[in-house]
């Protein structure tokens, strides 16, 4: 079992470095995403906010320090191939040991809390976190691992309906709007809007929070789909809420919609805001235990 | 919409000169406190070890180093969403002389009306920019109920700390309500389209 040790050595590490660089080094889609909704604003206030986080982004690098402040709660998101030669109970061991690396020798702040005592749990590890997503592929033999260091602020502003069948698409569209306008300033907007439409209620809020992973500028691939959140954007930037809330032009930077087909009378749909600080780093690793980091994945 | 240069603590003359939308950037000492810091002020009527008398509160939990005994250094300082801490403006304006609030996301209406009377405001910070936000701050220099880390009474020194937007005067305005009110007519219309 040489090689399997290894290779989870080598993802241990990779673990290790990807929670760090997701939260010092936000990906280019999102720069350039914040850059041109500099140019779409017109509110004073607006303008500020985006000024300064577009400063703190840079200074973020300059400094190599944290974008945020928030460490998040960690979540991985794993696409394992057929012929990967480590098991997903050891890929899911060398996450959690790296996360808890990461946090230790950085040193991050912990975040992870027991959630009836409220008490720290250890190093934004515990019961259930890092909090791990797997998909199974066929005909491959590597690993991508992609790490989202989810924020509170805007994870706070998660909402399920589970609309009516009759209600339909305006429904959808409805229900999203509502959300957005009383999440307020309290997400730190402009950010991504994940929607999760279809499946069950927990599968909902599972593909509204894969449509925020994302990087931005990717459409969903269902043409009716991909309508539906240009649609949205739309509608979304013109209820005026703005940079953190104060009033302007642009409150969403993208909507990201990811569906799975349903019962015929269920209609659920799931907001997950993803805020400003949309981290997100991935890492491929080969079957021979090659760590490839890749910043835009 | 003005840009205004202030040191804290300050005054509430200087304070009523502010106007929602005003753009602020503070120089001087500015208290870090949060929920537990608060709830132990006011629930369990503690008074503060620190003089709140003309203060700038920033809703944080700052990560930090230990260098010595009551020491610390800044390792990355952001802000935290205000909206569940609402309930103690009027109490820290009353009771402890507090002349501004800093946070994000906002304070709720209910803020609005002891901001007025007694002469108080709310400085919107922008959320998550917390690299920006540390290399602001000079030093900590005290702390207090360190048994509460992270969420402590922290003395810091700032410089050029902002831009801050004044979202809540002592005038009665509140931008969040603004919006909300524009945003709520805007949905009606937007509901007609979909
Ligand atoms: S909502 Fe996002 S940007 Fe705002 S403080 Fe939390 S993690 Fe940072």
């Amino acid at each position: 079992m040489a090689v399997a040790t290894d290779i989870q050595k080598v993802l241990e590490d990779a673990a290790a470095e990807l929670y760090v660089w997701a939260l010092k080094d936000i990906p280019q889609d999102l720069r350039d995403a914040l850059v041109s909704a500099r140019g779409r604003e017109t509110s004073v206030p607006g303008l500020r906010v985006l000024d300064t986080i577009i400063r703190n982004v840079q200074v973020a690098e300059e400094e190599r320090n944290l974008v945020c402040q928030d460490t998040g709660i960690p979540v991985y998101y794993c696409r394992v191939g057929e012929g990967f030669p480590l098991h997903p109970a050891r890929i899911a061991e060398a996450l959690r040991d790296g996360t808890e690396r990461a946090t230790i020798e950085h040193p991050l702040r912990s975040n992870t809390v027991h959630t009836l005592t409220r008490e720290n749990t250890g190093q934004n590890v515990g019961h259930r976190v890092p909090i791990l997503h797997w998909e199974f592929v066929p005909d491959w033999d590597g690993l991508d691992v992609k790490c989202v260091p989810k924020g509170s602020g805007s994870e706070n502003m998660s909402f399920l309906k589970m609309c009516t069948p009759a209600e339909g698409v305006g429904g959808i569209k409805r229900f999203v709007l509502e959300s957005i306008v009383g999440s307020g300033g309290k997400p730190c907007p402009p950010g991504i809007i994940g929607v999760g439409i279809g499946g069950s209620a927990d599968y909902a809020m599972h593909l509204a929070k894969e449509a925020i992973a994302r990087p931005v500028g990717t459409r969903n691939g269902d043409p009716l789909v991909a309508e539906l959140e240009g649609e949205l954007f739309d509608l979304i930037n013109e209820t005026g809420i703005g940079p953190m809330g104060l009033g302007g032009d642009v409150t969403a930077l993208a909507v990201h919609v990811e569906h799975a087909d349903t019962h015929m009378t269920l209609n659920p749909v799931a907001v997950n805001y993803q805020c400003w600080a949309a981290r997100r780093a991935t890492v491929h690793i080969s079957a021979d235990g090659v760590a490839d980091f890749d910043r835009e994945a | 919409m003005a840009d205004a240069r202030m040191s804290f603590p300050t005054s509430e003359e200087a304070i009523r000169e502010l106007r929602a939308g005003d753009s602020v950037t503070v120089d001087g000492h500015i208290i870090g406190i949060r929920d537990r810091t608060q709830i132990r002020i006011f629930d369990q009527g503690v008074p503060p070890p620190m003089d709140l008398a003309g203060a700038l509160l920033l809703h944080t939990a700052p990560n930090v180093r230990k260098v010595g005994p009551g020491r610390y250094e800044k390792l990355c300082i952001g802000t935290t969403t205000s909206a569940r801490m609402v309930r103690f403006t009027e109490p820290l304006g009353r009771d402890y002389g507090v002349r501004a609030i800093c946070g994000k996301g906002g304070l709720p209406d209910e803020a609005i009306e002891p901001m007025r009377r007694l002469g108080m405001v709310y400085f919107a910070i922008v959320g998550g920019a917390a690299a920006l936000e540390t290399t602001q701050i000079e030093e900590i220099e005290e702390v207090g109920w360190e048994e509460l880390m992270p969420e402590c009474l922290w003395k810091f020194r700032v410089k050029d700390f902002g831009p801050l937007t004044v979202a809540i005067d002592s005038h009665g305005n509140s931008l969040y309500h603004e919006v909300q009110a524009e945003a709520q007519k805007r949905l009606e219309k937007l509901f007609a389209r979909i």
